[in-house]
């Protein structure tokens, strides 16, 4: 308490002092008639400082781009990876070298071997009726096609093969492409853009993974042929979530996959996609011909009407024993892929004598059905035996 | 949309079949008739005459197929892989002068499968500003970063190189891990050459690596039919990565890639197209076997060079003519590839069709594959036109000029009446 009192009593006589500064008799100036008090004269200097501050430019280090001298030694100094890694003698793959058609039995070097590595479900490599009409295409329009479908590639036999192949399977219509993976890896992107959902099973293969990435649409995986998995994922994406209406959504399933081998169960997916308002792209490579009573594929392996499946894709080098894809659905699906996949457009058709060896494959699926009886019943003792 | 899509009903020959449509309700579909007519293919890719059945070609094709079959079935690693398959690998690369080679089914797939594998997230990649899509679609399926520069502008290349090696990668600015240049030999829509040399030149002098794309011109140009290297004396031991396709001028389809030993071994183990795809059809390979013995002379005849001497002829009196006639033609000396400017798109069908009802067929390219206002005609000379062809070809097609109004530049009086009198002595 002793210490307060003085402290206080300088306090008092510091604030006598200040307010008679204030009230001094030189802050009662009158400038042009205005009475000016005395911290008028600290406020105005005070907000002068601040508009002097406010209105200098801040500071920024000055930009100095780089001189010539100075990139040309960054690009001497540069120096970039080797285009490819360098060899590892570990990793070298030998491939076969057959020396006879690819057939159940084909020569390697001399020896003759019984072949499971070819995908030729059917047996159709040396079937004598194809060998012969490809003949007949090679000696009339020579080997290759010689130009894109839209410049005087279309031949009269792709047409024929196109309407062949829709014959067969029911469908509308049908476009050809010129190589079995393409097929699949133009459709996808021709169809689904930025902004769209996916979503499409775990196991895809490699060129159904590449369609996706180059359609840059939203993609989302569900586990690999697990129907409680896929319907999940519908439910999430869908529920609540007004702007997924008003979006494009696809699935994309294989029917037989490619690395597992496993088939898809067509008929849980066609109920989910009608539930939640998606569109199917089947990729059916490897169960067309192969599936189905009469080799229609899986849509009659499950007794689906074909039409529930929005688009339908297969490459032709499975079965059919030729080479190139097709893809069908709807008409305006495929008038859609004749002027916007890049595939298709792009590109040197398929070369005539392989359309109609397609045509011959599937004009013999057509006759003798019971070659499916042979297929299914070599799958059944492979997997018991 | 009847200028496009045109069924023929024969051999992509020098004259073939056009299958005529005819249309209910204005031109929406289209259907076949079983008529057709004998045209003059000015539109086809056949530059060595090679599309149709050849007395070399042919038989042994037809061997093949019954040999090996249509198809194989597999992919290269699994089974596909032939005695064929090897032969051809060798043969692609000696004619094109590097030490290996991997085949390819189709010319879009190996673009845009092989660009990845050689280059990612990291890389660069400048392109010309005229590349074909399957070069975009592989740049973009890389994740590098993609840079354009003008086309066929090597000061403005070195521009970019520049400034990309200094500024490094985009907001890290950390240094490129590598840049690959990307060029094509003959770009299909303009006819020119590329300007191989300089390119050459400033991609060494910055480290870059060259890719170059030999679609339209592996087997077309050059002396011995090896492509733009020999045209233009660029050693092919400097471009690091040559590609080509066997559509164009080998008749076939299919597509390849020629480099050193260590990249093709890498390619061969980490390529997904060569892995997974279905192998390329051996008679098509067989085709492409003896249409490149045919060019070598390997054979045991000079047709070979015959049909090379023809498409230099023909491109060079085709061109020249044309220029003489007024109309505006792009393109290099000795390119197999002639666009004649349209300009207006409503001249693309009248073209077309003026030209189809005298027999002559063409190609008329619109948006998108050409900017909006620049249509064009395009011509491509083939090995198995003769001189009385093209004559033809260039009556037609001045005809339909004059009606049309596209003849842009004055017409050289004199030089036209010295056409006539070829005319008469032939």
């Amino acid at each position: 308490m002793d210490m307060a009192l003085p402290i206080v009593n300088a306090t008092t006589a510091a604030l006598a002092r200040v307010s008679a500064a204030f009230n001094a008799p030189l802050a009662r100036a009158v400038v042009f008639g205005v009475h000016i008090d005395g911290h008028l004269v600290v406020e105005g200097l005070l907000i002068a400082v601040i508009v002097f501050q406010l209105s200098r430019k801040s500071y920024k280090p000055p930009k100095k781009p780089l001189s010539e001298k100075e990139v040309d030694e960054l690009c001497d100094e540069w120096e970039p990876e080797p285009l490819c890694p360098p060899v590892k003698e570990r990793s070298h793959i030998d491939p076969a070298i057959l020396e006879s058609a690819a057939g159940p039995h084909t020569t390697i070097e001399g020896k003759e071997v019984v072949n499971f590595a070819s995908a030729n479900y059917l047996g159709l490599i040396g079937n004598e009726k194809l060998i012969d009409s490809c003949v007949g295409s090679l000696e009339k329009y020579g080997v290759g096609s010689c130009g894109p479908r839209g410049f005087y590639g279309t031949i009269d036999v792709h047409l024929d093969c196109e309407a062949k192949i829709a014959n067969f399977l029911g469908t509308p219509d049908s476009i050809l492409y010129s190589y079995g993976i393409s097929t699949i890896f133009s459709v996808i992107p021709a169809f689904c853009k930025k902004g769209d959902i996916i979503v499409a099973d775990e196991g895809v293969h490699w060129a159904v993974q590449n369609g996706l990435y180059l359609s840059r649409s939203t993609v989302v995986y569900f586990k690999h042929n697990d129907m409680a998995s896929l319907a999940s994922t519908l439910e999430k994406l869908t529920r609540g979530n007004k702007r997924t209406e008003k979006i494009r959504r696809y699935i994309v399933v294989e029917s037989i996959y490619q690395n597992s081998g496993q088939i898809a169960p067509l008929d849980e997916i066609v109920k989910l996609k009608e539930k939640y308002l998606f569109r199917v792209i089947l990729e059916e490579s490897h169960s067309f011909g192969v599936l189905g009573k009469s080799g229609r594929g899986l849509a009659e392996h499950y007794g689906v009407p074909i039409d529930k499946i929005d688009i339908i894709t297969a490459g032709m080098g499975n079965a059919l024993a030729t080479d190139g894809g097709f893809c069908t659905g709807s008409a305006r699906v495929v008038d859609h892929q004749r002027l916007s996949s890049a595939g298709y457009v792009f590109s040197a058709s398929l070369p005539p004598y392989l359309a109609s060896a397609a045509v011959s494959a599937v004009n013999y699926l057509e006759e003798n059905p019971s070659v499916l009886a042979n297929l299914r019943s070599n799958v059944a003792l492979l997997h018991t035996g | 949309s009847d200028c496009f899509g045109r069924p023929i009903a024969s051999a992509p020959d020098a004259w073939f079949d056009v299958v005529e449509r005819h249309s209910n309700d204005g031109n929406k579909t289209l259907q076949r008739t079983t008529k057709t007519s004998k045209c003059l293919n000015l539109g086809s890719y056949n530059y060595l005459g090679f599309a149709a059945a050849d007395e070399y070609c042919t038989p042994r094709v037809i061997e093949s197929l019954k040999k090996y079959s249509a198809s194989t079935c597999s992919a290269r690693v699994d089974g596909g892989n032939t005695k064929l398959h090897t032969e051809l690998e060798e043969l692609v690369a000696r004619f094109v002068g590097k030490p290996a080679a991997i085949l390819f089914g189709m010319g879009y797939v190996t673009n845009s499968a092989i660009i990845p594998i050689l280059i990612g997230k990291g890389g660069l990649i400048v392109s010309d500003s005229l590349n074909h899509i399957s070069i975009v679609n592989g740049a973009r399926g890389s994740g590098a970063t993609v840079r354009v520069f003008q086309h066929n502008n090597p000061a403005h290349l070195e521009d970019v190189l520049r400034e990309q090696i200094a500024g490094g990668q985009p907001r890290t600015h950390r240094p490129w891990k590598k840049i690959i240049v990307i060029v094509e030999g003959i770009y299909s829509m303009e006819g020119e050459l590329c300007n191989l040399p300089e390119i050459m030149a400033v991609c060494k002098k910055y480290k870059a690596y060259t890719y170059l794309d030999e679609a339209h011109s592996i087997g077309a140009v050059g002396k011995t039919g090896r492509g733009v290297c020999e045209l233009l004396g660029v050693d092919p031991a400097d471009v690091d990565i040559m590609m080509g396709t066997f559509t164009k001028s080998f008749g076939s389809c299919g597509g390849y890639i020629a480099a050193s030993k260590e990249i093709i071994h890498h390619l061969k183990h980490a390529c997904p197209a060569h892995i997974y795809a279905t192998s390329m059809s051996p008679p098509a390979v067989q085709q492409v076997i003896s249409a490149i013995k045919v060019v070598l002379g390997e054979d045991g005849s000079n047709r070979g060079a015959k049909k090379l001497a023809q498409i230099r002829e023909n491109s060079n009196f085709f061109r020249s003519e044309l220029q003489k006639m007024g109309f505006e033609v792009l393109g290099d000396n000795d390119s197999p590839v002639m666009p004649i400017m349209l300009y207006n798109p409503a001249k693309i069908p009248a073209f077309s069709r003026e030209c189809l009802r005298q027999n002559v067929a063409v190609v008329t390219v619109a948006f998108p594959a050409t900017p909006l206002l620049l249509a064009r005609a395009r011509i491509c000379i083939s090995a198995s036109q003769s001189r009385e062809d093209l004559i033809k070809g260039l009556e037609v097609i001045s005809k339909v000029g004059d009606l049309i109004g596209i003849k842009y530049f004055p017409v050289e009086q004199e030089k036209v009446a010295s056409v006539d009198k070829l005319k008469k002595l032939e």
